[in-house]
């Protein structure tokens, strides 16, 4: 093979070199240094039933590896859509009001770096009085709360970088304020908006995985720690490949969308 | 005729931590209905912030203006403005920009009259082709186009033009200065437009007026154009007074422009003690001691 042609493999090549480097550090780990270590091969061993048969239910905490994906990705998007319901709102009046700005930036600075660890058992003495509800509703008030910080500051980004020309374009022709918001400053947010609402995403499937473990609810998060409680350690390795892997399928959609509202 | 826009005493003040700045001071301007009046000045001289006032865009700190016979209060589009820069919304077609300001000025018509409204200003403009286009699918000319049919298109009492041709190549900007006569023409729309290209003023208007530069700039110079229309640009230029007039109006932006650097022109620091300036650095290399 000329070399021409190697560089037209290189997006294939690469990554698997990237990926055939990381295993031989894992498979050489397990039986130096890390004992407890799964091998590649016996977490693979241990896993396939689970990948082989995505959709089984043989018990509540015992279900294929998409089907504890689906259960976590339903609250994910749950949480997610709350974040966005509540977070805009907030970020366009942070990106109109200055004396909105001054009053709630501080403690929206306060707040943003607070870990979903932190925020759980709030949510659960929250939600205290819903009794078997308490542990989904603690969740997604963990997650909304974690994820909406991006979106509410991209928000007012947004409205704030809105140029003086359209603004001034809606105050010639004596637009009323609903269609300013309308037809002026929720187009021209837009762009930033949906930065916000991917970066958003992110953090809401980040969160998933502490809620699900907290609350010991079936997902791919709670099957993690009851594996890691049961000794079954594969079962770690194969919860974190599944996270990281709908994590990144979900941020490529999101910049799919992202970038159609980019070229207006 | 009567005065149709009278601007008496206008003032703007911008507070700053320095105390006020005067940027316009007492301007009075009486416009006739149908009249075509320029004012050209130096950048920054405060000439925009004249028509901006009067746009209703920027607040009037003292004085008043009167258009048909009201006091104006605020932004309307009794008042068509083309800006400097298009100013087109990106997620509307050129169609759509221009029908934003058609319903809300004809909101008692019905939609196929909105319609024949828009189309008819686009393709005067030269538009007929690319009215569903995007402004990014659109030379800078061809927005500045949609800019102008959006303006006319309102029927306004009086046009606001701000430098509307200042970003546009000069064999552009002698299109759309025809475009723009021709229409206006038409329509005969009590017009204000600011530039600094004297040939554009001498082309369009009736009156030229003369901002002396600021701070409180006012007006320094009225110039009659008397040239006969419908013009024509090989006419215009040819006729007797054109470089009578052009030689006048550069006279008076060089005389302010000079008036203006002396007194605010920076004094150069003196050298630190014991450094060198640049300057004395190339004194010592070319004047070796």
């Amino acid at each position: 093979m000329n070399e021409s042609k190697l560089k037209q493999l290189d997006w294939l090549l690469l990554p698997l070199i990237g990926f055939a480097i990381v295993l031989a550090l894992w498979a050489v780990s397990s039986v130096t240094w890390a004992t407890n270590l799964p091998s590649p091969v016996k977490t693979w061993e241990s896993s396939k039933v689970y990948i082989l048969e995505p959709f089984a239910k043989r018990g509540e905490m015992d279900q294929g590896i998409l089907r504890f994906t689906w259960y976590s990705l339903i609250l994910v998007a749950k949480g997610y859509v709350l974040a966005l319901v509540i977070g805009t709102p907030i970020g366009f009046f942070l990106g109109l009001s200055k004396a909105f700005t001054k009053t709630f930036d501080p403690i929206i600075q306060i707040l943003r770096p607070v870990s979903p660890l932190a925020w759980l058992p709030l949510g659960l003495v929250l939600f205290l009085s819903a009794g078997k509800e308490a542990g989904t509703l603690g969740a997604l008030f963990t997650i909304a709360i974690c994820s909406m910080w991006p979106t509410v500051l991209n928000t007012a980004v947004g409205v704030r970088s809105i140029p003086q020309d359209y603004l001034n374009v809606a105050k010639v022709l004596k637009l009323s304020r609903t269609k300013t918001l309308f037809k002026v400053l929720i187009p021209a947010t837009l762009p930033y908006m949906f930065t916000g609402f991917r970066l958003s995403l992110g953090i809401a499937w980040l969160v998933i995985v502490a809620a699900e473990m907290l609350t010991g609810r079936p997902g791919v998060g709670g099957f993690l720690w009851q594996e890691y409680n049961s000794l079954i350690y594969e079962h770690i390795i194969l919860s974190i490949v599944t996270i990281g892997v709908v994590g990144f399928v979900l941020d490529r959609l999101m910049s799919v969308v992202e970038r159609r509202f980019k070229t207006i | 005729m009567s005065d149709y826009c009278e601007l008496s005493k206008l003032t703007k003040i911008y507070p700053t931590p320095k105390g006020p700045a005067v940027i316009v001071k007492d301007f009075d301007l009486n416009i006739k209905k149908g009249e075509f009046v320029t004012l050209i000045g130096h950048s920054g001289c405060g000439k925009s912030t004249v028509l901006s006032m009067l746009a209703g865009l920027n607040d009037i700190t003292a004085g008043g203006i009167i258009l048909a016979g009201r006091e104006l209060d605020g932004a309307g589009p009794d008042r068509g403005v083309v800006f400097q820069s298009p100013s087109l919304l990106p997620w509307m077609t050129a169609f759509e920009n221009v029908m934003l300001g058609v319903k809300q000025v004809f909101f008692t018509a019905t939609a196929e009259e909105r319609r024949q409204i828009v189309e008819y200003y686009l393709t005067v403009v030269g538009l007929g082709d690319a009215m569903h286009k995007r402004p990014a699918e659109l030379s800078q000319g061809m927005r500045q186009r949609v800019g102008i049919a959006r303006a006319f298109a309102l029927s306004p009492k009086m046009l606001l033009l701000d430098e509307p041709f200042g970003m546009l190549d000069s064999l552009t900007r002698y299109e759309l200065q025809q475009v723009l006569i021709e229409l206006w023409r038409k329509n005969k729309i009590t017009a204000l437009m600011v530039t600094h290209d004297v040939d554009e003023a001498l082309f369009l208007s009736d009156r030229i007026v003369c901002m002396t530069d600021g701070p409180e700039a006012e007006v320094g110079d009225i110039l009659e154009v008397h040239f006969p229309r419908p013009r024509e640009r090989k006419a215009v230029m040819e006729h007797p007074d054109y470089y009578k007039l052009r030689e006048h109006l550069i006279e008076f932006l060089e005389v302010h422009a000079h008036r203006k650097t002396q007194p605010i022109a920076p004094v150069p620091n003196p050298p630190p003690a014991g450094g060198r300036s640049l300057r004395s650095v190339e004194d010592a290399l070319l004047n070796p001691a």
